[in-house]
């Protein structure tokens, strides 16, 4: 009886410690740093190539984008440090000037950051707008491609 | 005024419903009759009153009473009377008061069911079930009170709310949450009784035989909200997936693996005796997931370990979860000596050896799941530094542990208990052994290369031979011995054993889900340009071309798309008209994605940017072949369950009938 309580234990304990290291493995293969702009800008010789994550806000009027290329290029700031960004893509809905976002990818040695992924933030509470909008003045946005009917 | 009418129902409520746990546990004591009678009235009233609340709330919402935060927090004036009635769920205190509603329902829907009839064993259990269900109503009332209260004021009262997020008016969204909470509450009935019978310490099987179709359906509602979810996310949210590995996508999934595990560990119970202690852990595992995840995406937690001082929610939560832990986990030590089990395992080549397995691949990736979402917390409880693992770490982990259950869900239904002998290893399995052999060859044949896919298939494929051969092995049989006809054959013994074939249906829709997750994430196609109408760009087999942008003025918003002819090989396909909705008092505008759904193919397509005079626009076209089996598997689950609870008597009843008429 014993015996046959070891096979099994043996048994089980060989799944848990395969789970385990598939555990370990797994989180050292993509273990994500979070850096602000200034942390970054201290560290980055250290972390060059390494997958990180930098949080802040995007400074006003640095955001280009090139639609033939589709290279969107802006600078994420936390007020003491900032960052150079580069992303291939379109940017997500939420991301503007001024707003929070956080961007994935790596720190290259030509000084700037590869963005992989673009991750905007907004906030959930509920303010009353300073100068509330109405459908009318979204509407003038558009005026020149304005029509009626469905899609 | 409805706000210090609605303070008053929930407190009301919150005594109703402490007086009737402990009318309940007093009663069963005391031996008082009439004492466990007045707490079954508590119970019922108590679902009155909370039911009162939700009535009062829903006036407010959709009579757009601004003077409730809460109400301005999630409705507009504009908004349809529907999308307003949902702004019930819309946020975080309606969802509690929404939560605690079905809570009370299930509470009065076991108190009707089981009080006078049911099972023998149930009338010790039931005052401990009602205290257990009646102590969760009182946490979430004390939430509400305290904490997030739906009733709170707003002043001075805005003239028009912010309304609900976008990107929740959507018809799915209205759907989508209600089976999340009916699952979730689905499942504190079982744990309820389970509590009952530690405390009785009536801890034989009489609590998993009197909840085993009530944690069936709490498991349909959470699998359907799950996948509802991810069919949310892929038609609404206009990023092309269906599921991210985001905490809150994985506070709903965790509770669903444990819970998984325990359906398939309850029936080694019944058959063996075994496993009294797992079963309980495994149960008090998944209600405190549920709360576990409740806390994790509701607290703030994540954004900011910080976030969490700033309201009394999480602490609440907290503290709800630890006493529900310590209450659970010290009962199982106390009536431990009850607890031995009498079956032994006999051999590893077993039926209960292969759910054994089946239970530790579950809680295993139940636990990396668990890991990798509070990993941002422990990095920085431990080292200081702030640290996630993504979707790689995930994927990396849950996707072999994913294939060896694939591997087991083919196993363990067919192979025999206690030992199985090489003459049943041979007459289950080498038939469906070879035919998923044969298929990978072929797919090797066809040119498909990667590992995981191949594997992903032959272990399908697999799955699927032993579940034909089950069926057709089962119906012939029958026939022969019976002399039926081959169709009412098949008819009889699905409805004869609708537990083991309703099952092996539900395998059947999981093997088809996988199919369609394996194959649209390894061969999805994507692409993105930016076009002048009248240009076309090239995607896999077909061409998009952009015949221009429009605008027209919708009831909430403004709605701009890009009208796009989809071709295939040169033959005209489909119109596209994927769009951006602009609403006023928004930051920014939301994705509104079209698509052309096919059973083996969505060609879908994203409006990424434009300029406003329409003179061009850029567009993300994708290709996810095969992601439409998701669904269909979705839905051979949900009949592969209605097949298994459907209640037995009805259905002899309604064969009668029929006889009878044909007679």
């Amino acid at each position: 009886m014993k015996k046959r309580k070891l096979k099994y234990l043996l048994a089980g304990g060989i799944v848990v410690a395969a789970l385990a290291g598939m555990i370990y493995s797994g989180v050292q293969e993509s273990m994500v740093y979070f850096y602000t702009p200034s942390e970054l800008v201290q560290k980055k010789d250290a972390v060059q190539g390494k997958s990180l994550r930098v949080g802040g806000m995007v400074v006003e009027r640095s955001i280009r984008w090139d639609p033939q290329t589709l290279l969107l290029t802006f600078q994420l700031t936390d007020g003491q440090g900032t960052v150079f960004v580069r992303h291939k893509g379109t940017a997500p809905d939420l991301f503007k000037e001024g707003a929070g976002a956080v961007v994935e990818g790596t720190w290259t040695p030509e000084g700037f950051f590869r963005s992989s992924n673009i991750m905007a933030k907004h906030s959930e509470e509920y303010k009353p707008p300073a100068h509330p909008e109405t459908l009318e003045s979204k509407k003038e946005l558009f005026k020149s491609i304005l029509k009626e009917g469905k899609p | 005024m409805i706000s210090t009418l609605g303070g008053f129902v929930l407190f009301l409520a919150l005594g109703v419903t402490l007086y009737a746990a402990a009318a309940a546990v007093l009663g069963a004591r005391a031996g008082r009759e009439d004492w466990l009678a007045s707490s079954r009235n508590a119970v019922l009233a108590h679902f009155c009153l909370v039911t009162l609340a939700i009535f009062l709330l829903e006036y407010a919402l959709i009579t757009s009473d601004f003077s409730l935060r809460y109400v301005a927090n999630t409705s507009t004036r504009g908004s349809l009377t529907r999308y307003k009635i949902a702004g019930l769920w819309g946020s975080l205190e309606g969802s509690i008061l929404l939560w605690e509603w079905l809570q009370a329902l299930f509470a009065a829907l076991v108190v009707a069911r089981y009080s006078d009839r049911g099972p023998s064993g149930c009338r010790q259990l039931m005052p401990y079930v009602q205290a257990v269900l009646q102590g969760i109503s009182a946490f979430f009332l004390l939430l509400m009170t305290f904490g997030a209260n739906p009733f709170a004021p707003l002043f001075p009262v805005p003239p028009d709310g912010r309304g609900l997020n976008p990107l929740l008016e959507v018809t799915d969204m209205l759907i989508h949450p209600l089976l999340l909470y009916l699952g979730y509450v689905g499942f504190s009935v079982p744990f309820a009784f389970a509590m009952a019978a530690l405390v009785t310490g009536h801890v034989s099987e009489e609590w998993l035989t009197i909840t085993r179709r009530w944690t069936v359906v709490a498991w349909l509602f959470l699998t359907g909200g799950i996948f509802y979810g991810g069919w949310w996310s892929y038609r609404t949210l206009g990023w092309g997936g269906y599921w991210a590995w985001d905490p809150v996508e994985n506070a709903s999934f965790m509770p669903w693996l444990t819970g998984t595990a325990f359906i398939h560990s309850v029936m080694i119970q019944e058959r063996k005796r075994m496993l009294r202690v797992w079963n309980l852990v495994l149960i008090t595992l998944t209600f405190s997931l549920v709360i576990f995840g409740t806390f994790l995406t509701r607290s703030g937690i994540l954004g900011s370990v910080h976030a969490f001082a700033d309201g009394p929610v999480g602490v609440m939560f907290l503290a709800f979860l630890a006493l529900v832990l310590f209450f659970s986990f010290g009962l199982v030590a106390y009536r431990s000596d009850a607890l031995k089990g009498h079956g032994e395992l006999d051999s590893i080549v077993s039926r209960e050896s292969a759910f054994l397995l089946n239970n530790l691949v579950l809680v295993g990736i139940c636990f990396t799941v668990f890991l990798g979402t509070i990993f941002p917390l422990l990095a920085e409880a431990i080292r200081g530094t702030k640290i996630s693992v993504g979707t790689p770490y995930f994927n990396r982990v849950s996707v072999p542990l994913g294939l060896a259950l694939l591997l087991l869900m083919g196993i363990g239904p067919l192979i025999a208990w206690g030992r199985a002998s090489l003459n049943n290893l041979q007459r289950n399995f080498l038939k469906p052994s070879l035919a998923a052999l044969a298929g990978g060859a072929i797919l090797v044949a066809l040119g498909v290369r990667q590992a995981e896919v191949l594997a992903a298939f032959v272990f399908c494929l697999f799955v699927i031979g032993t579940i034909v051969f089950e069926f057709l092995v089962g119906t012939r049989t029958r026939a022969k011995t019976t002399g039926e006809g081959l169709l009412t054959a098949f008819a009889t013994l699905l409805l004869k054993s609708r537990r083991r074939y309703g099952g092996l249906i539900v395998h059947l829709g999981v093997v088809v889900a996988i199919v369609g997750i394996a194959v649209s994430s390894v061969y999805k196609v994507e692409r993105e340009q930016t076009l002048q109408p009248g240009e076309s760009m090239q995607v896999g087999p077909y061409s998009v071309r952009f015949d221009g942008m429009a605008a027209g003025e919708r009831p909430t918003h403004i709605l701009v798309w890009a009208n796009l002819m989809a071709f295939k090989d040169g033959q005209p396909l489909h119109t596209l008209t994927p769009g951006q909705r602009y609403y006023p008092n928004q930051q920014s505008p939301f994705a509104s994605v079209d698509a052309r759904y096919h059973w083996n193919e969505d060609l879908y397509v994203i409006l990424s940017a434009f300029e406003r005079d329409g003179s061009s626009a850029t567009f993300k076209v994708m290709i996810n072949p095969m992601i439409s089996w998701i669904w269909i598997g979705g839905g051979v689950i949900l009949l592969g369950v209605i097949v298994a609870v459907l209640p037995e008597r009805r259905l002899a009843l309604l064969a009668l009938r029929a006889k009878a008429q044909v007679a």
